[in-house]
């Protein structure tokens, strides 16, 4: 089978890989980028363990063929931190013990990421909804929405609304 | 980094016991650094896959590999007979005991499939496309025969036979014809006619449940990888990485230090992953095809061929006098074992009443092989199902009596010197302390609207010990290495470098916990048992006092005096008269080759003196009398911890039990269609609990010291979901009125039940 | 004397006795001496059996003391997740 040639932006940089034209975004991420921060748990788009920021939306990259990101903007759990240090989310992950095994860590921060992007002040409620597509076997995610909750919290101290 | 520590004032008596440090592997796994089964890649590694079976119960007539074989990209192919055939018998000891038999028979099978699922081919290919067009072309010639899923109809004497060769165990006069039931196991103290008639108020009820998957979101993955001298490396999750070389090893005929098993990070386990399936098969792959081989399961070989923990049925009786002292109880408990014998059904009849003083007691357990993947074992194994029934009977005969639920339990909780059900005389234990725990907090008296209810349970789990060990190196600026063989599965590593920092006396962070590999620590039991903070750390305590006793005797040789003269007090060497400047563990690792070389000792244990767990927790709902659906409004566990070492991670562990035990109440359940295929295997359909169905759960960490170690210190893993299903059944009757007695209670059982009330 | 109290399981093996006193200074010795007072019995506790010595529950305790006046159980394996 001839392999497509995909351009798109990861985690800020330009990108460029082959992959076959059946393959998910998933496993062309894992096996032909190489960042193994994107997890796989189901493959079938119920877990969010693949979570992704695809052109600015949360999606399960399991659900999302390779060629389709063609001209893409992606973020994986591996662009979070940035030159100055760990995303606020990151930090408050490791603070609030919002981890267990770590297994679904990626997906539940890039799914932070996605609400606090388009949503900098939720409320408990809105958190919880908010990553109801990702699943944690280990924590019953009370410290997963209090880590979110106070990660906003960080953010807005740290750049007021104007 | 800005990552700080939390703070939290240390337990009295220590510096970093009972702390909340960040994680020292935490970094990695926020980041997506950390390397879990699936994220290894090697140089011309091949695609392994699996042939399962479609039937529930079929002889395998015969297996045709040869086109499959002749494919391009296909480098080997293997079926049963690619691996030896193992004597039956008891194997190993507690956490890890096993039948070689039935393990090999089950990761892969020889003449009969026993379950749809069941591994009996594997081939290893170039992709893994090709990997699965060749397990397409392998032709198998199945003879289908009846299958059986229902423990009851097992039992029966007209039941489709799984094993000609299983006869019951533990009756007497043995059986001379084979059944579907492996064993019984009885539990007989007292005189249960004299308890019954002691008794004014007897409450009787059969139970039953479902089979339920451990969940772990990282399916099984390993990459083995033989070389030219015939001995194989592995990298793979699981619970217990020397498990895995032992299985391996034993079911490839090799002896096991041809085998090196190198921990990748752990994606859950629950004790689902204490046993192999893939790990033997990629590495005969890898040995055939010369090439390193890597299987990853999805997760519908997850579902179909891995856990899941027993269904079952159960039927309890119970009486107590009208004062709400328990005199009596007896019952029967049949739990599915799976396609191989095995099942937790002595632990269900040790663990259901234990909370508790009963003097008369005659409980029976049936392990019934049945048409489903051999159960693995799940947090707790076999309490929580039987203490579904018991706590709802004993909510049941609490209200008869007139008595609070939380009183009941206090007025016959079993404590310190009196014989637990199960037999032994308990020792120190935290039980009462948990009932009073949920007693006196706030939710308790928190007041309940309309169509709401609230349920209270409690949970005994017995802990355990094992063998386990250390090695702890001071690096030459004084930090320290601390070695072990424990997969980290929630936060491990964190409590052995606080039990190193207390012990040294040095920075938690100056400490890095790692999980070395087969070949770089002694020998160490699997992650399981909860038993890691207390056995796995007791090596770690007895490290760091050697090197402790190590560092004295070198400043002692510095300051030319006597040994006794150098205390160690807050990581550095004092000289009892005060007129020396003290040593760091950086000044003296500084001189270390000066002194007797490099400064590094090693402990191992078969540890002792695992202290009891128990849980008391309550839980609020709401019903929805239009639809059955129960929302968890409030939830609060108090459990007994004996000294929390990182109390996030403790919290971590009763909540993610709580989580797992709602999901097995509302949701979670193995379906099967008319011919024993799983109907439901994906998470869209096996509905684990997500953020949005689930309230804050508040946590009460009760400390009743455990006397068999040094800090204190009871496992907190398993016990957490023993309560959970009784606490919500005990909600929902306080909602509606209705006693539900099987699992999963979902919105349909639910609604059922209220019309069959007269709704 | 140690005080060893069978449970219904092992009740077969001993003509139902339900309790004996034996004098071992060892679970080794313990197995050894029940073995030839009710023989059979020791094979059957050897096979993967968790000790409990005045309430701690062992498992691969042979050569576990057994002091004076203990009171044992045999226990089937006792595993966990």
């Amino acid at each position: 089978m001839s392999r497509k040639h995909v351009t798109c932006t990861i985690n800020g940089d330009p990108a460029e890989f082959l992959c076959e034209e059946d393959q998910s975004l998933l496993d062309a991420l894992r096996d032909v980028v190489g960042l193994m921060g994107v997890k796989e748990g189901c493959a079938t788009g119920d877990c969010g363990a693949c979570s992704v920021i695809l052109d600015g939306r949360l999606n399960c990259s399991c659900l999302v063929l390779a060629p389709e990101a063609e001209g893409a903007t992606i973020v994986t759990v591996e662009g979070m931190a940035g030159p100055d240090g760990l995303h606020p989310l990151q930090e408050t992950f490791l603070e609030g013990a919002a981890l267990q095994c770590g297994i679904c860590t990626p997906g539940f921060l890039v799914a932070g990421k996605a609400l606090l992007d388009r949503n900098p002040d939720p409320t408990e409620e809105e958190v919880r909804y908010a990553v109801a597509g990702n699943l944690c076997r280990c924590t019953g995610y009370d410290k997963i929405v209090r880590s979110i909750l106070d990660a906003a919290a960080r953010m807005g101290e740290a750049a007021p609304a104007s | 980094m800005t990552v700080t520590a939390t703070t939290t004032d240390p337990q009295p008596g220590y510096k970093w016991v009972g702390t909340r440090p960040v994680r020292h592997d935490g970094l990695d796994k926020v980041t997506g650094r950390a390397r879990y089964g699936a994220d290894l890649n090697l140089p011309g590694m091949l695609i392994g896959a699996v042939l399962r079976s479609p039937h529930a119960h079929a002889r395998i007539l015969s297996i045709d590999t040869s086109a499959a074989e002749a494919m391009e990209g296909v480098r080997a192919v293997v079926t049963g007979a690619d691996f030896p055939m193992l004597e039956s018998g008891g194997e190993g000891s507690g956490e890890e005991y096993y039948d070689p038999l039935d393990l090999c028979r089950n990761v892969m099978a020889r003449d009969k499939v026993l379950y749809e699922g069941h591994a009996l081919a594997a081939v290893a290919a170039t992709s893994r496309r090709e990997a699965l067009a060749a397990l397409a072309a392998i032709e198998v010639d199945y003879e289908v025969l009846p299958h059986v899923l229902d423990v009851s109809e097992a039992m029966a004497p007209d039941a489709p036979i799984l094993h000609e060769d299983l006869i019951t165990e533990g009756v007497e006069p043995v059986p001379t014809t084979p059944s579907n039931v492996a064993s019984r196991y009885v539990i007989d103290r007292g005189d249960i006619e004299k308890g019954f008639a002691e008794a004014d108020v007897i409450v009787e009820r059969e139970f039953v449940t479902q089979p339920v998957h451990q969940g772990y979101i990282e399916p099984h993955a390993v990459v083995a990888d033989v070389g030219e001298d015939g001995k194989a490396t592995v990298f793979c999750s699981s619970q217990g990485h020397f498990m895995v070389r032992a299985h391996t090893a034993e079911l490839l005929g090799w002896e096991p230090s041809r085998v090196k098993v190198i921990p990748a990070e752990i994606g859950g386990g629950f004790g689902g992953k204490t046993t192999v399936y893939v790990e033997p098969v990629a590495t005969r792959l890898s040995q055939k095809a010369g090439r390193p081989v890597k299987i990853v399961m999805t997760r519908d070989e997850v579902f179909r061929a891995t856990g899941p923990t027993s269904g079952c049925k159960i039927r309890l009786k119970v009486g107590a006098t009208r004062d709400g002292r328990l005199t009596a109880v007896s019952g029967s408990m049949a739990y599915q074992a799976g396609a191989f014998k095995g099942s937790p059904v002595s632990l269900g009849c040790m663990c259901a009443f234990a909370p508790y003083t009963i003097e008369n007691v005659f409980l029976e357990g049936f392990d019934v092989v049945v048409n489903m993947p051999k159960v693995t074992a799940y947090r707790a194994p076999g309490a929580p199902m039987a203490s579904f029934a018991s706590e709802t009977l004993l909510d049941e005969i609490a209200e008869r009596v007139g008595m609070d639920p939380l009183e009941f339990r206090l007025h016959n909780a079993a404590e310190e010197g009196v014989r637990s059900v199960y037999g032994p005389i308990h020792k120190r234990i935290g039980f009462r302390e948990t009932v009073e725990a949920v007693r006196d907090h706030p939710h308790y008296s928190i007041e309940l609207g309309p169509n709401q209810g609230r349920g209270v349970a409690s949970g005994f789990w017995f802990n355990f010990g094992g063998s386990s060990s250390a090695t702890v190196h001071i690096n030459e600026d004084g930090t320290a290495s601390v070695l072990t063989g424990s997969p980290d599965i929630g936060g491990s590593r964190a409590s052995m470098a606080l039990m190193a920092a207390e012990e040294l006396g040095i920075d938690v962070y100056d400490v890095t916990p790692i999980v070395s590999d087969t070949e770089s620590v002694g020998y160490t039991d699997v992650t399981g048992g909860s038993r890691v903070t207390h056995a796995t750390g007791l090596a770690v305590i007895d490290a760091c006092r050697k090197v402790v006793a190590d560092l004295r005797a070198r400043a002692a040789m510095v300051w030319d005096v006597d040994v006794d003269e150098v205390e160690w007090v807050d990581g550095r060497a004092q000289h009892v008269s005060g007129d020396r400047a003290p040593m760091t563990t950086r000044d003296l690792a500084a001189d270390a080759a000066g002194t007797g070389g490099p400064i590094t000792a090693s402990a191992a244990v078969n540890a002792r003196g695992a202290g009891a767990a128990f849980s008391t927790q309550v839980c609020d709902v709401e019903v929805d009398p239009e639809t059955g659906y129960v929302k968890i409004l409030r939830y609060t566990t108090a459990q007994d911890a004996g000294r929390a070492i990182h109390p996030s991670y403790v919290e971590g562990q009763m909540q993610g039990g709580v989580a797992q035990g709602i999901g097995w109440a509302l949701n979670e359940e193995y379906i099967f269609d008319a011919d024993g295929t799983m109907e439901n295997p994906g998470f869209l359909d096996y509905r684990m609990p997500v953020a949005s169905d689930l309230p804050m759960i508040d946590t009460v960490i009760v400390e009743v010291p455990n006397p068999g170690h040094p800090y204190g210190v009871r496992g907190v893993g398993e016990v957490g979901i023993v309560p959970p299903m009784a606490a919500v059944a005990n909600a929902i009757h306080d909602a509606t009125g209705l006693r539900l007695s099987e699992l999963p209670m979902s919105p349909v059982k639910v609604l059922e039940a209220i019309g069959a009330n007269g709704g | 004397m140690a005080r060893v109290i069978f449970g219904s399981a092992l009740r077969r093996y001993t003509g139902g006795v339900d309790e004996v006193e034996i004098e071992a200074t060892t679970v080794r010795s313990l197995i050894n001496a029940l073995d030839r007072r009710f023989p059979g019995l020791g094979k059957h506790l050897e096979s993967g059996m968790a000790v409990a010595i005045d309430g701690e529950i062992m498992t691969d305790a042979l050569y576990e003391p057994v002091p004076e006046d203990a009171e044992v159980h045999f226990l089937p394996p006792i595993g966990g997740g």
